[in-house]
């Protein structure tokens, strides 16, 4: 069980600054996502926090308590490393109870917590293995089983399941879903992988540039992003964004056509509407906001992918619920969900909503 | 590479293995053979690759009749203790050249280089004066202390391609397992350099078993020399008695052989697979 507060948090290598002024409150068994583009420093804020990067200024605190200078084996983590890193001289048995065997536990309380822990994830005839004689799927396995069995106080885990093939991966993220549910204990998740973000975070961090972006519930980011990098970076496909001019009670387009957007208090200062996908109706030529060519008509059975060519405004993406009859090189009309529009300023930052739109 | 080629081509092969191992082992069977070659039919039979008549005289006559034990108890600690010596020094700087960052670390890596570019024969003298103005002359001592000076760049080289070769992550997953760092290196660390630490030693060993210079330099008495420069007394002493030259270096060949069957089970490679992914 644990707090953990990161304060100003700072971190460069040499002159080069990664992180900068990180500033997070954890809740007691809360299950954070970080998120972000390759190279922003997830990974270093995780290692951070885990004890095995130095922290180059602010402070870290667990339960209250000051970590900065704390060793990685007194502060009563788990880590689970994108390449396992699993002990390939020690069977599997050896691997799961290592840290045990290090905290000097009786041989036969060892014994049954990792045939316990074995059981659970399905590991129980592969015990004398090594861990070359595993598929990967099972590697991982391990490497979860050498968290679990010490009832740490946290989990951290760094793209655990990125290395699994498709199947698998949905296999392992329920897995490890049902494993904080069963314990309740503080996770923090490191994953380029959208839908892994969405299911398992109770709130998505979104670092860039250094920076946190924005923090909040995955709800929360996909219908109020705090700005343009995480309205594009949240939701899948990408969010449209288009170049706007605010005006009165809406926003004005590139090709003349006039979005009215009541929920909006004031858009004066808007340079950009974005749009998901989802939030674009289909319909026929001459009814809608914008008018468009299908230039590519995707069946995905349960929706409709349409890349459409705007008249004077560029490419669009749609995604209509269901099937629609639509065919490349058709004329479209294409009506936006106003309520649903996000507009940004200049310098990137969303418009905030008047009232929210429950 | 595909499991199955054409038959021709794997002949081949083996031709070439063939051809290969004739010429590197053809002057170890020549000196078996003049070992076991009766003195007086040396000269008479000349290059024929059998000998009518074959004797262990030679082996007899050497190690009863001549110090060749004493020299090769003497080879055996120098190397020995030279091997040692070098393997911790290197499996040290080794580890922290691969792990750690450190203000000099390049320098102290120049330097290193830089002392392997001289031939040795302009550092002999400087090298005699020195163990000389000590007192160390004709110890086996000074003779570990200068072999151990000189294979410690190549063998912290080979070292720290070793460490380089685990993953920094296997460390780090001990360290969150509990470890401290020195616990990490002694139970995932060091199992796993096994391999390297055998190749160390074994390179080391063997460089100080055959070396022959500094041992001709820094050695005078009967009593503290070295198996290479004793070989040389065979010369002076029995007028080049090639049959009994021959047979001491058939007999020093067995420590160097003894030594890699001990460690070339810790010389097969892929001890760490499986570490990582798959
Ligand atoms: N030892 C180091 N020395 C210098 N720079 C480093 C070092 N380690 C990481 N960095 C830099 O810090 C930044 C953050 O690295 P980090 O590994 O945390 O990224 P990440 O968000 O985990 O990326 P990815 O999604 O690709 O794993 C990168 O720009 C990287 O170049
Ligand atoms: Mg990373």
């Amino acid at each position: 069980m644990a707090r953990m507060e990161l304060r100003n948090v700072r971190k460069s290598y040499g002159s080069v600054e990664v992180l900068r002024d990180i500033d997070l409150d954890i809740d007691d068994g809360e299950f954070i996502v970080l998120v972000g583009p390759s190279g922003c420093g997830k990974s270093t804020l995780l290692r951070m926090i885990a004890g095995l990067e130095p922290i180059s200024g602010g402070d870290f605190l667990i339960d209250g308590e000051r970590m900065n200078d704390v060793r990685p084996r007194d502060r009563d983590i788990a880590m689970v490393f994108q390449s396992y890193a699993l002990y390939p001289h020690m069977d599997v048995a050896r691997n799961m109870g290592f840290s045990m065997e290090i905290r000097g536990a009786p041989a036969e309380e060892r014994a049954r917590r990792v045939a316990e822990a074995a059981r659970t994830l399905g590991l129980d005839t592969l015990l004398q293995r090594l861990p070359k004689e595993l598929s990967g799927g099972q590697r991982q396995r391990v490497a979860m089983g050498r968290a679990i069995i010490r009832d740490p106080r946290a989990f951290l885990f760094d793209e655990p399941l990125s290395n699994l093939d498709a199947a698998l991966r949905v296999e392992m993220r329920l897995e490890i879903a049902r494993l904080h549910q069963r314990l309740g204990t503080t996770m923090i998740y490191v994953t380029h992988d959208q839908v892994e973000a969405l299911t398992l975070a109770d709130r998505i961090v979104v670092l860039d540039g250094g920076d946190i972006q924005q923090v909040g519930s995955p709800l929360d980011l996909y219908e109020r992003p705090a700005n343009r990098f995480v309205a594009r970076f949240i939701g899948s496909p990408t969010m449209n964004v288009v170049p706007a001019t605010g005006a009165a009670g809406g926003v004005r387009l590139a090709d003349g056509a006039r979005i009215a957007l009541p929920h909006l208090g004031d858009a004066g200062n808007a340079v950009e509407l974005g749009i998901r996908p989802e939030h674009i109706d289909v319909v026929g030529a001459g009814a809608g906001d914008l008018e468009a060519t299908a230039e590519l008509v995707e069946h995905l059975g349960s929706d409709t992918n349409v890349y459409a060519q705007v008249d004077g405004l560029g490419p669009m993406m749609v995604r209509v619920h269901g099937n629609i009859a639509a065919r490349a090189g058709d004329r479209l009309g294409l009506k936006i969900q106003a309520r649903n529009a996000h507009v940004f300023a200049a310098d990137g930052t969303a418009l905030r909503r008047a009232e929210r739109s429950a | 590479m595909t499991t199955r080629s054409s038959p021709l081509l794997s002949a081949a092969r083996y031709l070439a293995l063939a051809l290969y191992l004739g010429f590197a082992l053809f002057p170890l069977y020549w000196l078996l053979k003049i070992a076991l070659t009766p003195d007086q039919l040396i000269y008479t039979e000349g290059t024929r690759m059998l000998p009518t008549l074959t004797t262990l005289e030679n082996f007899r006559t050497v190690v009863f009749q001549t110090p060749f034990l004493s020299y090769f108890r003497n080879s055996l600690v120098v190397s020995l203790g030279t091997a040692a010596v070098t393997t911790l020094i290197a499996a040290g700087a080794g580890y922290a050249f691969s792990r750690f960052r450190f203000r000099g670390k390049k320098l102290i890596i120049g330097l290193m280089l830089v002392t392997q570019m001289f031939p040795l024969l302009m550092i002999i003298a400087p090298i005699y004066k020195m163990v000389a103005a000590l007192g160390m002359l004709n110890s086996l001592t000074s003779l570990i202390i200068v072999y151990t000076a000189f294979n410690i760049p190549f063998a912290t080289f080979l070292m720290q391609s070793f460490f380089d070769g685990i993953p920094r992550d296997l460390e780090e997953a001990a360290m969150m397992d509990g470890c401290t760092r020195f616990q990490a290196l002694r139970k995932v660390v060091f199992p796993l350099t096994l391999p390297g630490l055998g190749a160390t030693l074994g390179f080391v060993f063997t460089a100080a078993w055959s070396e022959l210079l500094f041992a001709l330099m820094l050695i005078n008495s009967n009593e503290t020399m070295t198996f290479p420069v004793g070989l040389l007394t065979f010369v002076s002493k029995f007028s080049v008695d090639w049959g009994q030259m021959m047979a001491a270096g058939v007999l020093a060949l067995i420590p160097s052989c003894i030594f890699f069957i001990f460690i070339q089970r810790y010389l097969v490679q892929g001890l760490t697979s499986g570490a990582v992914k798959g």
